[in-house]
């Protein structure tokens, strides 16, 4: 007995939705890293936190709030219904949204991390050799960076793979539109089918050992900045 | 021309210094750590806004805050060399030299890359990556990356100071070049004296904030009213021109500016004519009232006594010398001073015991 359709419906999905997750968060996150890692503004803290908010919520905490945020009273559900969309409660779409804030810090975190790590004075030097700060940005963050965009892409990969929480309360158990991995061995759990679960179960660990395993091991000590 | 008004308080310091510098040569600002010389250089580059300033380099204004100019950095044709050469670590030396040279357009361009590579020597190191170089090799590399901007104004935030003294001598003579063969007027800030003395042609001083003098530097480092004057270091530069070379015991001759008085030093043969600049430190000029006596000190020359002041420590007085209107310091014991019953306008025989011979 292996994998059946459903199951492999399942894993395309999930891979679907974490990889969209990941590209645009890759997108909206650096310039929220950006700004985390050179403000001085006194909005870093309260944005630094609200970023950090699902590293400490429970997951059903942040799915209640969109939950009632997309359904049909909530002021997104509202904006939706008025462009003719309807509510994106229960649809993949609101899986996308849902994911991309749960797995927000895991990308923004190590952004900035490697954008503080730059510092200044790279800044500096490009300014002084007439490089526009978005040129700069393409030609000397974006390189020296690379490290924290690898790190920030697999976190953020890996952890919208393991999601479960969220997805169950605003997207609920639909064949192909939002029964991802983990709410799927769920199912089979439910169902007593425990031979399915092991499957899936056991290729989510490999996948997440292999994810981790690559990270840690690509952590050479970089040359340090000259 | 360059000027620059400026006017800047953070917690616990404040600049205010309104300089009036020559538009050619090494202007070298000049002061202990905290004195506001690096902040200065960041606000001439706009790397640092300060709240009041006007700063106008020949015909170009970079900033005038009354009007609400300020030209971002990336917009001004400077060259910046920072302490530590912060070349890019993710290229190659080539890469890291044609990042400001291909930023700039091509009828601006008027330093070369082979004119870079050879005016620092940098040549054999293009293919290499900065983490394999050596701090002296790096910094240059950085020189020539500030250089390939052709910039109108270079400013050089203390270049030598994270060096040993082995790499600084192996920096200094391709700095001297930079200063004899462009044509690029430089701001060189230092806390080191031996390297004004050595590139600078006009000298800033600065001390909490303030510009306590701007002038030439021959002049300014003979003046007995500055800090400098306190210092173990205290002294003047020569700069002479040579009228002969003794090849036999390598002296070499060099005749004072505008007079016939010359003094001898030992050196490498040079060309009759040639400019050479020296420091005469005021602790190596001893005072005596006879003028043949036979002695191992090489230089006699006859001086007239010019004023007086304390100097380092209480035993010690700083004597301003005239020697044919080259200004002289001589630093010598109280003791000495009463027993020579020296005086301002009398006239005696100051004996060098070294100089320092510094381009």
């Amino acid at each position: 007995m292996s994998l059946t359709s459903a199951d492999f419906a399942a894993i395309w999905l999930t891979l679907k939705l974490a990889s969209l997750t990941t590209a645009i968060l890759l997108v909206v996150g650096t310039p929220i890293a950006l700004w985390l890692s050179r403000s001085r503004s006194w909005l870093r803290g309260p944005i630094g936190a609200i970023v950090a908010l699902p590293l400490v919520l429970p997951p059903t905490v942040i799915g209640f709030y969109l939950l009632l945020v997309m359904g049909p009273n909530g002021f997104l559900g509202q904006f939706t219904q008025w462009l003719g969309l309807g509510t994106l409660t229960f649809s993949f779409t609101g899986l996308v949204i849902g994911s991309v804030l749960y797995s927000m810090p895991f990308v923004v975190q190590p952004l900035q991390n490697a954008f503080s790590a730059i510092g200044t004075r790279p800044l500096e030097v490009a300014a002084t050799l007439r490089a526009n700060p978005w040129d700069t940005f393409f030609s000397v963050i974006l390189p020296l960076a690379r490290p924290g965009f690898i790190t920030a892409a697999i976190l953020g990969f890996a952890h919208t793979v393991g999601e479960f929480g969220v997805v169950l309360m605003i997207g609920g158990n639909i064949p192909d539109k939002t029964r991802v991995v983990s709410v799927q061995i769920y199912d089979h759990v439910e169902a007593m089918e425990y031979a399915q679960a092991h499957w899936l179960a056991g290729a989510m660990l490999v996948f997440s050992f292999l994810v981790l395993l690559a990270l840690y091991s690509s952590r050479k000590t970089r040359a340090g900045w000259s | 021309m360059i000027d620059a008004r400026l006017k800047l308080t953070y917690s616990g310091f404040g600049l205010d210094v309104d300089l009036h510098l020559p538009g050619r040569g090494v202007t070298a600002l000049f002061g202990q750590s905290g004195s506001g010389k690096t902040t200065c250089l960041r606000c001439i580059a706009g790397l640092e806004r300060a709240e009041q300033a006007f700063v106008q380099i020949n015909d170009e204004v970079w900033q005038d805050s009354d009007k609400g100019i300020f030209v971002p950095p990336h917009k001004r044709a400077l060259g910046y060399v920072f302490q530590e050469a912060s070349l890019f670590p993710h290229l190659s030396v080539l890469a890291n030299l044609q990042f400001g040279l291909k930023r700039i357009a091509k009828a601006q361009r008027r330093v070369d890359m082979a004119q870079a590579t050879e005016l620092l020597g940098i040549g054999h190191l293009l293919e290499r990556h900065p983490q394999h170089l050596s701090g002296g090799e790096r910094q240059r590399i950085g020189i020539a990356r500030a250089l390939l901007t052709s910039p109108k104004l270079l400013l050089m935030d203390e270049p030598l100071a994270a060096l040993d003294s082995q790499r600084k001598s192996e920096i200094l003579p391709y700095l001297q070049r930079l200063h004899d063969e462009l044509d690029i007027p430089v701001l060189y800030v230092s806390h080191a004296q031996d390297e004004v003395a050595r590139l600078a042609d006009h000298l800033v001083l600065l001390s909490d904030g303030k510009a306590l003098a701007s002038g030439p530097i021959g002049e300014t480092l003979a003046r007995l009213d500055l800090p400098l004057a306190m210092g173990d270091d205290a002294g003047v530069i020569i700069e002479g021109l040579v009228s002969a070379y003794d090849a036999d015991y390598q002296l070499l001759t060099l005749q004072l500016p505008d007079t016939l008085l010359s003094i001898r030093v030992t050196h490498a043969p040079m060309a009759t004519g040639q400019a050479l600049r020296c420091k005469v430190q005021a602790r190596d000029i001893s005072l005596t009232l006879e003028g043949n006596e036979f002695s191992s000190i090489l230089n006699r020359l006859p001086v007239t006594v010019v004023s007086e002041q304390p100097a380092d420590n209480a035993a010690h007085v700083l004597i301003r010398l005239d020697a044919g209107g080259t200004p002289l310091l001589a630093r010598i014991t109280r003791y000495s001073r009463d027993h020579l019953g020296v005086h301002p306008g009398q006239q005696l025989w100051a004996q060098i015991k070294a100089v320092a011979v510094l381009a």
